[in-house]
């Protein structure tokens, strides 16, 4: 049996500053999200929840960028930055790699384990953990380019994980 | 229930092997993961990847990596083959010990420059081991048809395996 299946995906016809999944089906034990997005000026994947803006997240990075590596940490911000090494990536595709796990249990914080990375001279490659203070199951998601666009023909794509 | 994540094609070397390719890659998934078990037979680690048999100036790549003592960051750019992305075990480590490494390439069918990433690691119970992020990119737009994998020096060893699959959004 299948337990990597597409729940939705976005392909953007023309600049974004943001996307969102939302009515996220909870039938799911965890949750991958694939983007290969263009930005349109340097920017950076910031990620929220259930369209809370709130300083309710936060995030630990290990990041190179090519010369030197650094580790770094963020509290009470307004949203998560997946992407860690430097800004995105203007001319092609910066890959990301999100898992949420447990998305939909209403006991727990949520974490998130992202791996991102550009391999041109502008861009850089490291993972980050990020969590989110709030015990509601996710319903929806939403990631924005920090005050950029992503661009035409960027991709998003969410998948369900099912543990049994 | 939709079943989006395809083995594509396996290999598992009998004997010491200088390269390996995964050649006709059908171009109707959305992504490819390459997971690689492998050792070299040389003192070096380093795996370097080649698509569409394309030798030109056209690679780059940077890592951050660890070594139990240190961390690091290095990169290359306009090489023949990608590289600084991935670490194998090397045959001046534990025997039997293999290195474990996952490339995801989003978009291999896109008009876009393909931009990579991948997570490696070596550990064999003593020093010299290395844990690597890294992020590679091949400059040139047309669809991924052909993966090559080969170690900067030396070969595969025998019982390496090399697993390629397709994975689609919808």
């Amino acid at each position: 049996m299948s337990t990597y299946t597409p729940i939705a995906s976005q392909t953007l016809g023309s600049a974004a500053a943001s996307v969102t999944f939302s009515s996220i089906p909870q039938g799911y034990t965890d949750l991958i999200i694939v983007c290969d997005a263009i930005a349109s000026a340097a920017a950076n994947y910031e990620l929220t929840f259930n369209s809370d803006t709130g300083a309710n997240y936060s995030r630990t990075g290990l990041q190179g960028n090519g010369s030197t590596a650094s580790s770094l940490r963020t509290t009470n911000a307004n949203f998560i930055r997946c992407d860690q090494g430097g800004n995105l990536e203007t001319t092609f595709g910066n890959p990301l790699l999100v898992s949420i796990m447990n998305y939909s249990n209403t006991t727990t914080y949520k974490t998130i384990l992202s791996r991102s990375g550009g391999g041109s001279s502008a861009g850089g490659t490291g993972a980050v953990v990020g969590l989110w203070r709030n015990t509601t199951a996710i319903t929806s998601l939403n990631f924005a380019c920090s005050g950029a666009t992503f661009s035409s023909g960027s991709t998003f794509s969410l998948y369900g994980i099912t543990a049994a | 229930m939709a079943n989006t994540y395809i083995l594509i094609e396996a290999k598992t070397l009998t004997t010491t092997t200088a390269s390996i390719t995964f050649s006709s890659i059908p171009g109707t998934y959305t992504d490819l993961l390459l997971k690689i078990s492998s050792r070299n037979n040389d003192i070096y680690n380093e795996i370097h990847f080649r698509f569409n048999g394309n030798t030109g100036s056209n690679y780059s790549g940077r890592n951050v990596k660890g070594t139990g003592s240190a961390v690091s960051s290095a990169s290359s750019t306009s090489l023949s083959s990608m590289q600084d992305v991935t670490v194998q075990s090397k045959s001046d480590q534990t025997a039997s010990t293999f290195g474990n490494i996952e490339l995801y390439i989003p978009n291999y069918t896109s008009s876009n420059y393909k931009s990579m990433s991948s997570d490696s690691v070596q550990e064999n119970n003593a020093t010299a081991v290395e844990t690597m992020l890294g992020a590679g990119l091949w400059a040139q737009t047309s669809a991924i048809t052909s993966i090559e994998a080969f170690p900067s020096v030396g070969s595969f060893v025998q019982h390496s395996t090399f697993y390629l699959y397709g994975i689609s959004n919808s």
